[in-house]
């Protein structure tokens, strides 16, 4: 639908993934930005890092996305003032729900990715749908490739489900050097069929030791 | 029309002194309305594009033992399965669960609004809420939003003084007690197996049994719903998660694959 002063939102593309581990977190996006068929900039960084073990991934609208980030940023720092410590990463994902359900009749066009670890040091990923439904998922995908990317995670990463009784053990998980490769092959074939995914990847890695960054280039077409 | 936002006060700030830090971070949470003509039109085009996840079978039934509450795990975004694990069924208190059908943003806000409103209840009044009290505040509650584009499919079960209950509550604002309830798209699937199933005074194995297979069938005929039939059941003394199986393992079990001898043989044709 075309903007006007009864629509206001735009789809800017691009694909958020994320994948938890025993002992970090992998958090990855491409950094297309579009409009239609557009490409306007090649450079635009869809990752926040809101907390210092948690980082927010996200694909739709980038105008209501830049507005979320800088609420949560701010209602992060209020959390350090009060509790004089760095919320954690489930706290900041039931924070990002419920300020999502309180745009419930005005959503923010977000598709979100959280991720990061949790108190014990394991890490997790939590996958949101636009209106505040989050759910903590071993891995996740969201954006204009995520239905591309989630088949392939599946039938590398699934494990039994959380649901059933009696519980099942879960799959060892991956090294955190197969969760960067696995993440970079992804977005590799993602790029080859997703028109609005490309240009270039950037992965951020959470662990112990900090949060590292890298860069990859993808196809530009 | 003023909206009764009472149930979101129980969050609000409680910085009275702080005079200089007012402002959009200290007010108690409100709903953020867009400015337009056509509200309804907005909402429609607004869901249209956002498809929040959806979740679907649902069914509660009260018998002589207490409640049985079963639930299937899929929710769906459009055509798209969004999760094959969601827990559908959502622990209130210890005494006290309730189901998610419709929108599973709308269903698990409201009801961890009705957690809280049912604590506070208790604190109040140093006695537990009865089912009834805790179906009828939710209610009271989406009535106001009523029109606005909620989907809440929602059954509350539990045991009272009263002894075991049973509440549908929707997001029209209807609310009915009831012995027997399937909610969501593959509810017509479970309904019939339960109905034809069901007796009161059955052995709790048994009325689990009965759960377990009216979820499976609605799984199998209706696409939205699918993943693991979980069933709690609900009895004096509290809830109790019963079973959680994966749908595709119970179609082996009630359908076991049958070998069929094949009617001719191909042979390999030897090498010229």
């Amino acid at each position: 639908m075309a903007l006007s002063r009864d629509w206001m939102y735009e789809n800017n593309g691009g694909t958020c993934v994320a994948i938890a581990g025993a002992d970090y977190c992998v958090v990855a996006a491409d950094t297309r930005l579009s409009i239609g068929y557009s490409i306007y900039t090649r450079d635009y960084s869809k990752i926040c890092n809101l907390a210092e073990k948690c980082v927010l991934a996200s694909s739709g609208f980038q105008g209501d996305i830049k507005a979320l980030q800088k609420n949560l940023a701010a209602r992060h720092l209020i959390y350090q003032h009060q509790h004089n410590k760095q919320m954690s990463c489930p706290a900041m994902a039931q924070l990002l729900s419920n300020t999502l359900y309180f745009k419930r009749f005005f959503p923010y066009y977000a598709f979100n990715v959280l991720g990061g670890l949790d108190n014990e040091g394991k890490g997790c990923v939590f996958t949101y749908d636009a209106v505040g439904s989050y759910e903590r998922v071993g891995y996740s995908a969201q954006g204009s490739g995520s239905t591309l990317v989630m088949p392939i995670l599946d039938n590398q990463l699934k494990t039994p489900s959380p649901l059933l009784l009696p519980a099942r053990d879960a799959v060892t998980p991956l090294s955190e050097a197969d969760a960067v490769d696995m993440v970079k092959d992804v977005f590799a074939s993602a790029t080859e069929r997703d028109i609005y995914t490309g240009d270039k990847l950037e992965i951020v890695i959470l662990n112990a030791s900090g949060v590292r960054r890298e860069f990859i280039d993808l196809r530009k077409d | 029309m003023k909206l009764d936002t009472t149930g979101l006060e129980s969050f609000a700030s409680f910085h009275g002194e702080m005079d200089d830090l007012h402002g959009e971070f200290w007010a108690p949470p409100s709903f953020d309305l867009p400015v337009c003509a056509d509200f309804d039109g907005f909402q429609k085009n607004a869901i249209q594009m956002v498809k929040p996840a959806k979740g679907t079978t649902t069914l509660a039934f009260v018998f002589k033992e207490g409640i049985i509450v079963a639930a299937e795990s899929r929710t769906s975004m459009g055509g798209y399965v969004a999760s094959q694990n969601v827990k559908k069924i959502v622990e209130i208190n210890p005494y006290m669960i309730a189901t998610v059908a419709g929108g599973a943003a709308d269903c698990i806000f409201w009801h961890r609004n009705l957690g809280m409103k049912c604590r506070l209840y208790e604190l109040e009044n140093k006695r537990r809420i009865s089912v009834a009290g805790a179906s009828k505040l939710l209610t009271n509650m989406l009535y106001s939003y009523r029109g606005m584009g909620l989907s809440i499919g929602t059954m509350v079960a539990g045991c009272d003084e009263m002894g075991p209950s049973l509440y549908y509550v929707d997001s029209e604002g209807g609310r009915l007690k009831g012995s027997r309830f399937s909610v969501g798209s593959g509810s017509p699937y479970a309904y019939a197996v339960l109905d034809n199933g069901y007796r009161y005074d059955m052995p709790t194995g048994e009325a689990a049994e009965l759960a377990r297979r009216a979820i499976y069938h609605a799984t199998f005929r209706d696409g939205a719903s699918g993943g693991v039939a979980v069933v709690y059941h609900v009895g004096p003394d509290g809830w109790k998660k019963i079973s959680g199986d994966d749908v595709r393992e119970l179609h082996d079990k009630y359908y076991p694959a049958v070998q069929v001898p094949p009617e001719q043989e191909m042979m390999q044709v030897p090498p010229v």
